[in-house]
């Protein structure tokens, strides 16, 4: 059985590493490398939206956790780019909105120096199929 | 400002996030341009099945519908991503090499507007869907 908060081989190739927190989900970190750079100096567009999708799969399922467990398809996703990301590490959170019986709705938000300053906020909807 | 050449320009492969996920030319047409995202086992989202994550999917049609708006400017110029949304019709097949389409559907003086989807064996069957917006930075006194 996977454990709840095993990260999957894309989230390895982002270097992203969880920082565990007590009664909520994992926070997750993210490293400036050349692996995750767009245009020079910038953190790629598709690394950013990548971290905020894996922050969001791992609030969900740490929510999912806490009712039973269950499985989640991604419906869709929407991200708004709100500064550039520079080089230093990005922090990232899902935040559970909602989550019902075959929906869930969840935002992701990531930031660098500060968490009210976020660099990304991504909006993203979940089938879920309880076990 | 001369023109863009998206050959001499595809002739490159990208460097930094790009090329770790080992994104390539694949083709362009009248309003279209194709980069192509081969499977490998690092972009595995669902150990369990195989299947892709949606962030690599993320990136490959950021970086297609990028291009588009470079031919469609015929210019190579900075550009912010302001938002995409990517809707996901279906999983990507374990396996195939996914192809993302991007187009640049409008240009105004600072935004571009673009759409695209995602396929890995004919158009007529996406597994995704991407509307989004660049900002022309170029246009707006260099302020990123």
């Amino acid at each position: 059985m996977t454990p709840a908060h095993a990260l999957p081989p894309y989230a390895e190739l982002l270097g992203v590493t969880l920082e565990p927190r007590d009664g909520a989900a994992p926070m997750l970190v993210m490293p400036f490398r050349d692996d995750v750079l767009g245009r020079p100096g910038f953190l790629h567009g598709g690394a950013i939206a990548g971290l905020l999708e894996v922050a969001a799969i791992v609030s969900l399922q740490h929510a999912l956790a806490e009712e039973g467990g269950g499985r989640i398809k991604p419906v869709n996703v929407t991200v708004d780019f709100m500064r550039g990301g520079r080089d230093k590490p990005t922090h990232a959170e899902g935040i559970v909105t909602r989550l019902g019986t075959r929906v869930a709705n969840v935002e992701a938000i990531a930031w660098q120096d500060d968490r009210d300053k976020p660099i990304a906020h991504a909006r993203m909807n979940y089938l879920v199929v309880r076990d | 400002m001369s023109g863009f050449n998206i050959d001499a320009f595809m002739a490159h492969r990208f460097g930094g996030h790009g090329g770790t996920l080992g994104i390539q030319f694949h083709g362009s047409g009248d309003g279209w341009v194709e980069l192509a995202l081969p499977y490998a086992d690092s972009l595995i989202g669902d150990p369990d099945s195989g299947v892709l994550a949606s962030g690599p999917i993320i990136a490959l049609m950021d970086m297609a519908t990028s291009v588009a708006v470079w031919v469609k400017r015929d210019k190579f110029a900075p550009q912010a991503t302001l938002d995409l949304r990517v809707d996901y019709l279906r999983p990507a097949v374990p396996g195939r090499t996914v192809i993302g389409r991007g187009e640049c559907l409008k240009l105004t003086r600072s935004i571009a507007f673009v759409r695209g989807i995602a396929y890995d064996e004919t158009p007529d069957d996406p597994l995704a869907h991407v509307a989004g917006t660049f900002m022309l930075i170029d246009q707006m006194g260099g302020a990123a």
